[in-house]
């Protein structure tokens, strides 16, 4: 029985059953009819409705530019689902989420189309109690939106009303340097207010993610050696095998470090480098990040421990792929990097010393997101000569992405009458370790951003301190040479294994 | 891959497992616990594909043990086991072994099954029918961290739910309170959108449904107001109904798929409620191993305390009244038929 006045008598703590539902709710998104909203958005709305994680009534609006009626938008997001929703298909979730969806048509720029768009919001306030609180989901390219987000405002959309709440959510990319982020801040914040504007970032969506920060603080046996005593460097990789695809108008002039590095990646290392913090409190654990994007250092001479490439025309697993100034709609002359690694320091007492790598790149060996932890040998090594040649650093790899999990590295005696030791791994897979499927990195996100949990979204602030560590690469970048070449379906040009040769140290084969 | 032993022991089933993982090709041992299912020959086929199905989601090792019945004295007296191995493909993602107990080793089942148990890895006891009357105190169930039992596949299934009551040790759970998570969070959620004080409520279902009786108790607990439970047809239960002081709040389910959830004040809005299949009940319920305390504090609450469909009852008197007619004679009969279905 509940003795706090006002708190719902149904609930309790230890009720662990009962899962986080969001409370009256609607989503608006932007730019539905693209690729992002129909293989990301839309599933995860469902598959989220699919676990009971909406509330009654949940309200889906698409606005785009096509001649649609609500049935044909309810086609589309139904088609959408069938075709990748992590979840089984169940016609009566289908028949629960259909009552709420609408499409309004228009471009960003048509007032009438923003009325509309206001009155279907209040039309579902009535119809499906979805009580004012709305978020605006902006899947849109960047070029809109500053026309958006003032077309919310113009039409009242972005006002915080008594009781109820209005969100934006945007996606990279936050601008393409530190005075564009800023303008694009400015420009939200004009709207909405700070703690109401959630950026997605999709990776801290994902469950080996937030995998760090457990795998960090819940243990006793990592926190000893994770420091510049025993750490040797640690190495972020995260690689594509496939090309720009039909992204040429957006990638041509951003490049690999730009879109990947700046925030994906910088986001991993802060993670992966930050201090403790007080709590798990949106508040504290933005307070660490910022400590530690703070403290990062960038190399003296960019040239030696900074690489840029291209890909070029190759054979990749088996197909023959086009080189990167061959691609539809790139200029031949571009000097834009599909491949990208910098060494960084951090300024601290945990990490003084310890460089950390970050690559990234397109067209690479394969797909894969990592971050290996690499240990220093040991000291000393009691065996004959012969004995550890085959032995490297102790390393601790966490997977992201895909066959999400964490491996430790370690050496181990090869069987047999002579001593030999030798590198073996002890996994550990998500798959097959959980009682639960693990969600969609939206699916987390979209509840988050209901819910207004800003944890796993980068504040303003951190977005404005990565761009502050990557401009002067691409300012020296800019004015000194241009991008070294490597073949697709490599690990990337010759000059970044010699980036890390220069430093005694070589990049692992994700 | 699929290895048959007969008159076998469980050293002998260990080095089976370990030899066909290695011819397979996995010697690396994933899997996140032991799930010991106890049944018979009759309902062994349907527990372990529940079981099988649930284990995509996290791989186990699965016990099935199964007491055979001796009809002759010379039988009781034998004493044999045999065993049937399943590893890779024809497990699921984990591995199977089913045992089967001949006389008088079916009295001893807990000598088999300790040295089949993964190292360091919570156990789960699941009787799918005849469960029994104190599984912390059954041999097999001292084994485990976390007993399930069913009520819904019980003959008498109230008596059943004050036995579980009774016998409630730390790790205890029952299907029929899995069977009632999705209603017990829509309710929460209802609750959370409108804040206001609940003065009684009403449970409506099948008469021989304990989720009924679980959900209700699970209301008058939390809310402390007076909780009417009366029947209907089902399919399971139908409709709940939360008398506040600015008006009610129903969530009805006539069809056991798609519920109306009606609030004053609110348009009526439709809410997805299947039944669920019985792994994914399993499924929830492997999925934390810690004691429910919830469940703890519904199930003692007390079915005599719910009030019937024709005599409201003062909730917190304590008073023992006699259950509703008709709630345990129907049951008996129904049980056999749908102990397999869910709710």
């Amino acid at each position: 029985m509940s003795g706090v006045p006002g708190a719902n008598p149904l609930r309790d703590a230890q009720d662990r059953r009962l899962p986080r539902i969001a409370g009256p709710s609607g989503l608006v998104i932007f730019g539905v009819t693209g690729d992002l909203s129909r293989k990301k958005l839309m599933p995860a709305v469902y598959d989220l409705a699919n676990r009971g994680l909406l509330p009654p009534g949940f309200s889906l609006i698409g606005f785009a530019r096509r001649d649609w009626e609500d049935e044909d938008f309810a086609q589309v997001v139904h088609d959408a689902v069938k075709e990748h929703s992590r979840t089984p298909f169940r016609e009566e979730v289908w028949q629960q989420l259909s009552q709420g969806m609408r499409f309004v048509q228009g471009n960003f720029d048509d007032d009438d189309a923003f009325e509309t768009l206001k009155a279907t919001i209040e039309e579902l306030d009535k119809a499906q109690g979805t009580g004012g609180n709305f978020a605006f989901y902006l899947s849109v390219p960047p070029k809109f939106f500053p026309k958006v987000v003032q077309q919310l405002k113009k039409h009242g959309l972005a006002d915080q009303k008594e009781g109820s709440w209005r969100r934006a959510v945007i996606e990279k990319p936050f601008g393409h340097d530190l005075e564009s982020a800023q303008e694009l801040n400015q420009l939200v914040h004009d709207v909405f207010p700070p703690n109401e504007v959630f950026r997605i970032d999709h990776y801290l969506g994902k469950e080996t993610v937030q995998n760090i920060l457990a795998l960090r603080f819940a243990n006793t046996m990592w926190e000893p050696i994770w420091n510049r005593s025993y750490v040797d460097h640690v190495q972020i990789t995260m690689a594509e095998d496939i090309g720009i695809g039909g992204r040429a108008g957006y990638y041509d002039g951003i490049g690999a470090a730009r879109d990947v590095i700046q925030n994906h990646l910088l986001q991993l290392l802060a993670l992966t480098a930050m201090e403790e913090p007080g709590s798990f409190h949106p508040k504290a654990l933005v307070a660490e990040k910022l400590k530690v994007l703070t403290a990062v250092e960038l190399p003296e001479d960019l040239g030696k421990h900074t690489v840029r490439g291209q890909y070029t025309h190759a054979w990749q697993g088996g197909q023959e792929v086009p080189g990167y100034l061959e691609e539809d709609g790139i200029d031949p002359k571009s000097k834009t990097d599909t491949f990208a690694a910098i060494k960084l320091t951090i300024n601290n007492r945990r990490w003084a010393g310890v460089p950390f790598y970050l690559r990234t790149g397109k067209r690479l060996g394969r797909r894969v997101t990592e971050i290996a932890v690499v240990f220093k040998r040991a000291p000393y090594l009691p065996f004959e000569s012969g004995a550890t040649e085959e032995l490297g650093g102790n390393a601790l790899v966490i997977r992201v992405q895909p066959d999400e999990g964490v491996t430790v590295r370690f050496g181990s005696k090869v069987p047999g009458t002579s001593m030999e030791v030798r590198d073996v791994t002890m996994d550990f897979a998500y798959g097959e370790s959980f009682t639960e499927s693990s969600p969609e990195a939206y699916e987390r996100l979209i509840l988050d951003v209901l819910l207004g949990d800003a944890n796993l979204f980068p504040r303003h602030q951190e977005v404005e301190l990565s761009w502050n560590i990557l401009d002067p690469i691409e300012e020296y970048w800019d004015k000194h040479g241009k991008p070294a070449q490597y073949a697709a379906g490599t690990w990337g040009p010759a000059e970044a294994d010699d980036m890390l040769a220069r430093d005694g140290r070589s990049w692992r084969r994700p | 891959m699929k290895i048959d032993l007969t008159e076998t022991t469980s050293s002998k089933i260990n080095q089976a497992l370990i030899s066909a993982r290695r011819s397979i090709g996995s010697p690396a041992v994933g899997m996140v616990l032991t799930l010991v299912i106890v049944t018979d020959e009759e309902n062994a086929y349907d527990s372990l594909k529940a079981a099988s199905d649930s284990s995509r989601e996290h791989p186990s090792r699965i016990i099935v043990v199964i007491k055979r019945v001796s009809r002759s004295p010379r039988a009781r007296r034998d004493a044999r086991l045999d065993a049937e191995i399943r590893v890779g493909s024809d497990a699921g993602s984990g591995e199977t072994v089913v045992l089967r107990l001949h006389g008088e080793l079916a009295n001893h089942a807990q000598s088999v099954v300790l040295p089949l148990l993964l190292p360091d890895a919570p156990v789960v006891a699941w009787w799918p029918e005849d469960a029994p009357a104190d599984p912390a105190k059954d041999p097999l169930g001292a084994l485990a961290q976390r007993r399930i039992t069913d009520t819904y596949s019980a003959e008498h299934p109230l008596d059943e739910l004050s036995v579980r009551a009774a016998t409630y040790r730390p790790g205890d759970t029952d299907l029929a309170w899995t069977r009632i998570t999705p209603w017990r969070s829509m309710l929460a959620a209802a609750l959370d959108q409108q804040p206001a004080q609940v003065v009684s409520a009403t449970v409506e279902g099948e008469s021989d449904n304990p989720s009924c009786e679980l959900l209700a108790m699970w209301l008058a607990d939390r809310l402390g107001v007076p909780v009417e439970r009366t029947h209907s047809g089902g399919p399971g239960l139908t409709a709940v109904r939360l008398e506040t002081k600015n008006g009610s709040i129903v969530l009805d389910r006539p069809d056991g798929s798609l519920a109306t959830l009606c609030m004053v004040g609110q348009p009526d809005r439709a809410v997805a409620l299947k039944r669920r299949e019985t792994a994914e009940l399993l499924a929830e319920e492997l999925r934390r191993l810690d004691p429910d305390n919830i469940y703890e504090a519904t199930v003692k609450f007390g079915v005599e305390r719910l009030g019937g469909p024709t005599e409201p009852s003062s909730v917190g008197s304590g008073q023992k009244r006699p259950e509703p007619a008709g709630s345990a004679a129907p049951a008996a009969k129904k049980t056999a038929a749908k102990k397999a279905a869910s709710k």
